[in-house]
């Protein structure tokens, strides 16, 4: 008894200690992954495209705010997390921060003073990235981009969130790879695509799964579940490999094309997708979207093709045909038989003009209703926002347009809607579970956001 | 005293599609820009969403697409001898308002003129002898020629997106196009649109006749569409609803599908609208312009904007008046023919032949503005003036422009106009006629012209304009020839039953009922400064930093629907400034 008592005791101690040290003992810093010289320059530009390159807008850039002066709420499960000021600004940005101090943040989500950023910023994939970057990155938040005196809201997120040792342990399970960046070697457009994809771009983020504690599952190329599709803030993004994959069945033009575009000869960018494409993509070389969709066509191990440029200026493109599986839909909205289903007799009052009864829309401008994944994903809620109150995909360099779809909200019931919705979830060989005037009505009560 | 705005180098006077191209144009340039637009601005979201822009009370009976006469409006007089009254309520013509201007509502309609209309008057003298102009008739021939032209009808033709068949490509003759039109270095951009029933029925009859019978060269996709500004535009569903109402559906040729969101991400370029400019400011010398006063509709104030060039580019008649209240040109005086500016105006002559067939369906419902079979047997080069006594063309053409009910319910003569009859007729007919149509030249005459009226004024002060126009022996003489060759259709077709809308001789103009809104002339093209308004280059006579674009330019009208010509007219002006006159600003001729 008396040693079994000591036994426990000396756990209990072991314990205390280890919280102890768990809490207190400052994390260790990942080291660079390449010493460069000491009067090393980022070439001109190289930061700013960096920052491009890694979205840095989409959080720490707030609606109408100063560029990347923080500000923006990023709504989780857990509460709101605010993103921070990462200007020079001494007081309210980062302008204390050495280099050794902003590698650690983009590398071991660690700031200065040790605390744990919560993974909404994907470290789990900058640290992927070269020291080259990183550096001409510090560079151009520091030296280039004017300082902004804007204090950001605090994060106060509510027990236990709110316990930010809590992330060391969450990061010994997320950062189980190693810092910097390993090549597959394929080619070097290949490769150069690889490093955008798994790095700044952190496409993983988004469409890969994620674990059970929620840290990615899926972030080197090598990893079988890398890139097989997750689920963003109630969007599906969508697999980007393997059978299931739309975009896989595009072309290496059109994958470059939608990258650049937020649009090509089958589907649109919406959401937040939509949002990668207005605030990074559209603004990458032509040579880097060519060399990520170049990546994503081999990332199964295809021979790819790399064309000279893409969404080269086309003229004419004619509507495609409805194949196979289309063509029972196709038949029933051209006969529009008087007792066919409602959801089919609205889809011919309200979207056939566009989307075409074979449910192909038209090139470039009208996306495929057939096997997209916005109509036939888990996630139900963006194809009732789209048809209550329509999209917008934002004009790029090379498609100026502003593509604007109307929205429907005042047109159709929350029935009338989840009838439409059905039936696009189930025509052209689409086979999604059903949704619900109830699911319809509460996405009409959230509004437009 | 006016607020003045920092100036620019570029002011452009209206924002539709001469405006649309001059900025996207000369944006290109570096220029700092503002366009000024009277109206609101548009898009296809949400001003033109279905369904309810094609509400046809709204928009197509009460006009609210179109500039108010409150806003605008001219006075008309048939004869120097009448007194000209105000256009009340909207009829004869449409013009627009707001950003896009009548490129959002038209029908889409494009053509290019025949070269023999470039250079008409030589062509008479060298076929017939002058001896058979009439002597009031005062056409001449345009200072540039099609040759010249080609390369910017091209550029329109891809810029708009163009559906149809070139009929002759580089001097080869193409079945299936048609064969009297002047050659084109490229086909159409797009394909030609599928034929409704009526459209291939006059086609068969044409071809049967031993006419040419081809497709109308739409300004309506056929196909999805990117232009050479990365623009778009989708395929048409021919729901029959373009004249009058912006499209819902990206499918019509518009400066919002062919160059707005192209041209609003040049930074160096700014519109403004509810923005009504009302006048072109000179210089102390008069030799060039220094500006534009405009209203400020917010701010209920004058606003004087500077710039280094101007370019006015709103509607035919609100160019000619904006020059007429700027003292720009000697205006046009009928009495003497002396002066220049409201000098040739000039229209479109058109008519109809309805053929009802009982046991026929024709789904009026099914079609597009620019939905058409036509011949061109009888345009402007195969006619012999001589022979025919008169000097003009037409081409006819069938097919469902629109449908659209309250204004689309055709009924064979004799059928009561109102009534339980008028609804038996219509229980009876709706759905089973056809309408071949003429859409012919008019020249340009002594009286016909555009001055400052005597009376009236418009709400901010300014003297309105007055229109003197009638219809001439010329024309009335071509349409009773055209109306003659409609009927070898009508005993080749044989209707059960026909009503005849065209003008008969001795008819005078009326401008109730619409007619087309292709108003001409005005601040003609010359090839001297004492003949005309602008040189070849759209560029004022003795004001070389101001450019007219627009059908103010006609020398007289064509036999087609202008916008084609305006269009390249358009680029053909654009090019001048790019590559002669940025570099040393001065008179290009």
């Amino acid at each position: 008894m008396v040693t079994f008592l000591r036994i426990l005791g000396g756990l209990v101690i072991l314990g205390v200690l280890a919280l102890l040290a768990f809490l207190f003992v400052p994390v260790q810093r990942t080291a660079p992954t390449a010493q460069l010289p000491a009067d090393w320059t980022p070439a001109p530009g190289q930061g700013e495209y960096v920052a491009i390159a890694s979205d840095c807008v989409a959080c720490h850039t707030a609606p109408d705010g100063q560029p990347f002066a923080g500000g923006r709420a990023i709504v989780s499960p857990m509460g709101t997390i605010w993103s921070t000021n990462i200007t020079a600004d001494k007081e309210t940005g980062i302008g204390n921060w050495t280099l050794d101090d902003f590698r650690a943040a983009m590398v071991d989500g660690v700031t200065p003073d040790g605390t744990h950023l919560y993974p909404a910023m994907p470290y789990e994939n900058y640290r992927l990235m070269t020291e080259e970057d990183i550096r001409a990155l510090y560079d151009y938040l520091m030296h280039e981009l004017p300082a902004v005196h804007a204090a950001a809201p605090k994060t106060e997120l509510t027990f236990p969130f709110n316990l930010r040792f809590g992330i060391r342990a969450w990061n010994w399970l997320a950062l189980s790879h190693g810092a910097g960046f390993k090549p597959e070697g394929r080619s070097e457009l290949e490769d150069r695509g690889q490093y955008l994809v798994e790095g700044p771009a952190h496409c993983a983020a988004c469409h890969s799964p994620r674990t059970r504690f929620m840290s990615q599952d899926g972030i080197l190329a090598t990893d079988r579940s890398f890139l097989t599709g997750g689920v963003i803030d109630g969007w599906n993004a969508p697999a980007l490999r393997g059978p299931e994959s739309a975009p896989q069945k595009w072309t290496l033009d059109e994958l470059a094309t939608y990258l650049a575009t937020g649009r090509n000869a089958h589907s649109t960018a919406n959401g937040e997708m939509g949002l990668v494409v207005e605030h990074s993509l559209q603004y990458l070389t032509d040579r880097d979207n060519l060399a990520i969709a170049a990546f994503l066509k081999g990332i199964d191990g295809a021979a790819v093709e790399v064309p000279e440029t893409f969404a080269a200026i086309t003229g004419a493109q004619p509507p495609a045909e409805a194949d196979a599986a289309g063509a029972e839909t196709e038949r029933l909205l051209t006969e529009a038989s008087p007792d066919m289903p409602l959801g089919a007799r609205l889809y011919l009052d309200n979207c056939s003009a566009c989307h075409f009864v074979t449910g192909k829309g038209a090139p470039g401008i009208f996306p495929e209703l057939q096997a997209n994944e916005l109509v036939t994903g888990s996630e139900t809620k963006p194809l009732i926002s789209i048809i209550l109150n329509g999209a917008e995909v934002q004009g790029t360099q090379k498609r100026p347009m502003n593509l604007v779809m109307q929205g429907y909200a005042d047109r159709l019931t929350d029935g009338d809607v989840a009838e439409l919705a059905n039936f696009l979830r189930t025509a052209w060989g689409n086979d999604a579970a059903p949704v619900t005037s109830a699911d319809v009505a509460k996405v009409r009560a959230e509004g437009v956001h | 005293m006016a607020r003045q705005e920092a100036k620019k180098d570029v002011v452009i006077v209206g924002l539709g599609w001469t405006g649309s191209i001059m900025g996207i144009e000369l944006a290109q340039e570096g220029l700092e820009i503002v366009a000024l637009e009277r109206g609101r601005d548009q898009h296809t979201v949400p001003e033109f969403k279905y369904p309810n822009q094609i509400d046809e009370l709204k928009y197509g009976v009460r006009f609210k697409n179109m500039q108010h006469p409150a806003q605008q409006t001219v006075t008309v007089r048939r004869n120097l001898d009448e007194t000209a009254l105000p256009y009340r309520n909207m009829g004869s013509f449409l013009p627009a308002n707001g950003v896009g201007g009548a490129g959002t509502h038209w029908n889409g309609h494009t053509w290019r003129p025949q070269e023999v209309e470039f250079h008409l008057r030589s062509y008479i003298r060298d076929r017939w002898g002058e001896q058979i102009i009439p002597e009031d008739m005062t056409i001449a021939d345009y200072p540039v020629s099609y040759a010249e032209l080609e390369p910017f009808f091209t550029q329109f033709d891809k810029v708009a997106g163009i559906s149809g068949y070139a009929g002759n490509l580089n001097g080869q003759i193409r079945e299936g196009g048609n064969p009297f039109e002047a050659p084109r270095s490229e086909d159409y951009p797009m394909p030609p649109h599928p034929a409704t029933y009526d459209s291939a029925k006059f086609g068969e009859a044409a071809r049967a006749l031993g006419y040419h019978p081809f497709t109308m060269p739409a300004g309506i996709a056929s196909t999805a569409y990117t232009n050479p500004y990365g623009m778009q535009m989708g395929p048409c569903n021919f729901c029959g609803f373009c004249e009058r109402y912006g499209c819902y559906q990206y499918s019509k040729a518009s400066p919002q599908t062919a160059i707005l969101d192209a041209l609003k991400r040049y930074p160096n370029f700014s519109y403004r609208t509810h923005a009504e400019v009302l006048r072109v400011e000179k210089s102390a010398d008069g030799k060039t312009a220094t500006g534009v006063t405009y209203f400020d509709e917010a701010t209920q104030e004058e606003v004087f904007q500077p710039a280094d060039i101007v370019i006015m580019s709103s509607y035919q008649l609100n160019n000619v008046h904006l020059m007429l209240v700027s003292g720009i040109g000697q205006p046009y005086d009928p009495a003497t023919g002396e002066g220049v500016t409201g000098k040739n105006y000039a229209y479109q002559i058109t008519g109809g032949t309805t053929l009802f067939f009982k046991d026929e369906i024709f789904n009026p419902f099914v079609g597009h503005g620019a939905n058409a079979t036509v011949i061109d047997d009888f345009g402007m080069n195969q006619n012999d003036f001589g022979a025919l006594g008169f000097i003009g063309g037409s081409y006819l053409f069938s097919g469902t422009f629109n449908g659209q009910p309250i204004r689309s319910m055709p009924l064979p003569t004799g059928t009561a106009a109102w009534g339980a009859a008028w609804k038996e007729g219509i229980g009876e007919w709706y759905g089973h006629s056809m309408t071949i149509a003429t859409h012919g030249s008019v020249m340009s005459y002594r009286t016909h012209s555009l001055d400052l009226d005597p009376t009236y004024t418009d709400r901010h002060g300014r003297p309105l304009m007055r229109m003197t126009y009638d219809w001439n022996d010329n024309e009335l003489n071509m349409e009773a020839y055209l109306t003659g060759q409609i009927e070898k259709f009508v005993d080749f077709l044989k209707p059960d039953a026909v009503a005849r809308g065209h003008k008969l001789p001795g008819a005078h103009y009326d401008v109730r009922p619409y007619q087309s809104t292709h108003n001409t002339g005005g601040h003609i093209m010359s090839e001297t400064p004492d003949t005309g308004v602008v040189n070849k280059f759209s560029q004022v006579w003795g004001m070389h930093n101001v450019f007219a674009c627009g059908a103010g330019n006609f020398v007289q009208n064509t036999q087609y629907n202008p916008t084609g010509l305006v269009g390249a007219l358009a680029y053909h002006t654009a090019h001048a400034i790019r590559t002669q006159y940025l570099s040393n600003p001065r008179p290009l001729v």
